[in-house]
């Protein structure tokens, strides 16, 4: 196949090129010792830390805004304008991660920014405590406005699923709406929601481009780190050890997939 | 995974939006506004079109203080930026039509005989949304480096050829999928089959029998691309090539943000429509698809 050629040769080298550095030294010998100092140095760790936290709650505020704002969106006209509406902006918005989402928030809640402006003239000003739209509150803030979207996305067919049937066998036989939530909708829904939500992680985690054209490569996360490492921006001759923070990324976004693909199996259980 | 994760979801959303509804739309209770669902959708309004609001009020702030269309005066008249754009629209075009040359016969190909290969195939277009772009830049630029004189001209000397083919690359996963969803929908055999026993070669049936039938998934897949190509900033930020996105973080940096949300919001629009259009060409050409079966 040509295509697997393809995939082999422009994405499978730049692949090998990362592993392979993360395990030389610049002298070009085996080491593992690019890996022990992502793990030592404090920087790094708190690299670790800030991103996993920016995408644990980006992610889990996604996917409650977004589980409500589809259950309301469903609980509309089947073919209504309000649906058509909110599937099209959907598929929109949980597209623009990146650039031009960074310089709208910049436009909103920057220093000089049409919300910050307005809260201040009512009193309430936002740059008087810690934050800045550079922060990981403000850079949070801008991804959650690619994560409900893509929450919708996700989670809209396995609420299009629950079938009103369940709900009327449940209320004849005596169950309250609240009783048919609980041992009903939510076991049902559970894993579709647990899986979506691991989406929304791996996506906040692995992003750069917003936080980029937020934050410039300031912003203490990962990916920021990687990009300072390769080109040198703080210390020289760090290269191998950012591509070593590219395979433990590698990792842990491996490790979310193959969480998703579990609770994916379990899911369609009842959802098809 | 930014970018390319959610583009294979949106590929699904916008095609399957196109594609003829497999299901009977299930029958709900006529809806009552309530305190639960009102909020919600407020609070959604408030949070989507507030920003959007504040980016278009601020693009019209000028270097002056005043109210008015300058910075997009600005915008038309910089050669830097004229060129960025120019340089980033090659890239989508080219990535956008090597794409679908490259995935449509797979496709087919797949599905028409080795059925089994679909797993392998979904696992190698999932690899992009695996791999965080930023590790894609790092390997990229560990290429540039070791790699032999004569792939750097070729390749890596001009942004054209040295982005294109990676964001060929990264535009798989949701390609793969809108063309999937494309393929899946007609009757692949049929079609096939008879365009073959006419007599008509591989290359006919694919360009005149398959290629007219998932004209909707086709379009879909390179809008795609092409949105994904005016987006994708960091690895070219990494590589150090001047395409849109990079030049549009350079005006920022630069200290003239006014500028730079005038062209995110110019790019927002651009892709707003390319995105939006797709789904009225979708249901007039499901209409006539309809009348072919």
């Amino acid at each position: 196949m040509p295509f697997t050629v393809y995939v082999l040769v422009f994405l499978g080298i730049p692949l090998y090129m990362v592993v392979h550095g993360s395990l030389t030294t610049n002298g070009g010998s085996f080491t593992f010792d690019n890996f022990k100092s992502t793990f030592t140095s404090p920087e790094y760790k708190a690299a670790f830390e800030n991103s996993l936290v920016l995408a644990l709650w980006t992610s889990l505020l996604g996917a409650l805004f977004g589980v409500w704002l589809a259950a309301a969106v469903i609980a509309g006209k089947p073919g209504g304008m309000l649906r058509r509406v909110v599937s099209s902006a959907s598929g929109v918005f949980a597209y623009f991660a990146g650039f031009p989402l960074a310089f709208v928030f910049i436009a909103t809640l920057g220093a000089e920014g049409a919300a910050t402006v307005l809260l201040r003239n009512l009193g309430v000003n936002l740059y008087a405590g810690n934050f800045r739209i550079t922060s990981i509150l403000g850079v949070g803030l801008a991804y959650v406005y690619f994560q409900i979207p893509l929450m919708v996305i996700l989670i809209t067919p396995a609420l299009e699923g629950l079938r009103p049937q369940w709900q009327e066998a449940a209320q004849s036989l005596g169950a309250t709406k609240l009783s048919y939530l609980r041992h009903v909708a939510i076991p049902v829904l559970a894993p579709s929601v647990i899986g979506a939500t691991l989406i929304l992680f791996g996506n906040a985690f692995s992003a750069y481009a917003t936080a980029l054209a937020l934050a410039g490569s300031t912003l203490a996360i990962v990916p920021a780190q990687i990009d300072d490492a390769i080109n040198g921006n703080v210390l020289v001759g760090q290269t191998n050890v950012g591509l070593a923070l590219g395979v433990e990324m590698i990792l842990v976004i491996v490790v979310v997939m193959v969480g998703y693909g579990l609770v994916q199996r379990r899911a369609r259980r009842w959802l098809q | 995974m930014s970018t390319g994760s959610v583009g294979w979801i949106a590929a699904d959303v916008l095609i399957d939006e196109v594609a003829p509804a497999g299901r009977a739309p299930t029958r709900r209770r006529r809806a009552r506004p309530r305190l639960w669902r009102v909020s919600i959708l407020l609070l959604a309004f408030i949070y989507f079109i507030g920003p959007l609001v504040s980016a278009f009020k601020y693009s019209l702030i000028q270097a002056d203080g005043s109210y008015g269309f300058g910075n997009y005066w600005k915008i038309v008249n910089s050669s830097a930026i004229l060129t960025a754009l120019a340089t980033s629209l090659e890239i989508a075009g080219i990535a956008a039509v090597v794409v679908v040359t490259l995935m449509l016969p797979t496709v087919v190909w797949v599905r028409l005989r080795r059925p089994k290969l679909t797993l392998l195939l979904e696992g190698v277009t999932l690899l992009p949304i695996v791999i965080p772009p930023v590790v894609v830049a790092a390997g990229l630029e560990q290429m540039q480096r070791s790699a032999p004189s004569w792939v750097v001209s070729l390749l890596f000397n001009h942004a054209l050829t040295g982005l294109t083919p990676f964001y060929i690359v990264l535009a798989m996963p949701f390609t793969y999928r809108a063309l999937d969803t494309g393929v899946r929908a007609i009757d692949l055999r049929t079609l096939v089959d008879a365009s073959r026993s006419l007599g008509a070669s591989w290359f006919t049936t694919m360009t005149r029998v398959i290629l007219p039938n998932v004209q909707t998934a086709v379009l879909g897949a390179m809008f795609l691309t092409i949105a994904l190509c005016l987006g994708e900033v960091v690895i070219a930020n990494l590589l150090l090539y001047q395409t849109f996105p990079v030049e549009i973080i350079q005006q920022s940096l630069a200290g003239t943000a006014g500028i730079a949300v005038a062209l995110s919001n110019l790019s927002l629009v651009f892709t707003f429509v390319l995105l939006f259009s797709l789904s009225f060409v979708g249901s007039r050409r499901s209409g006539r698809a309809s009348r072919v079966f």
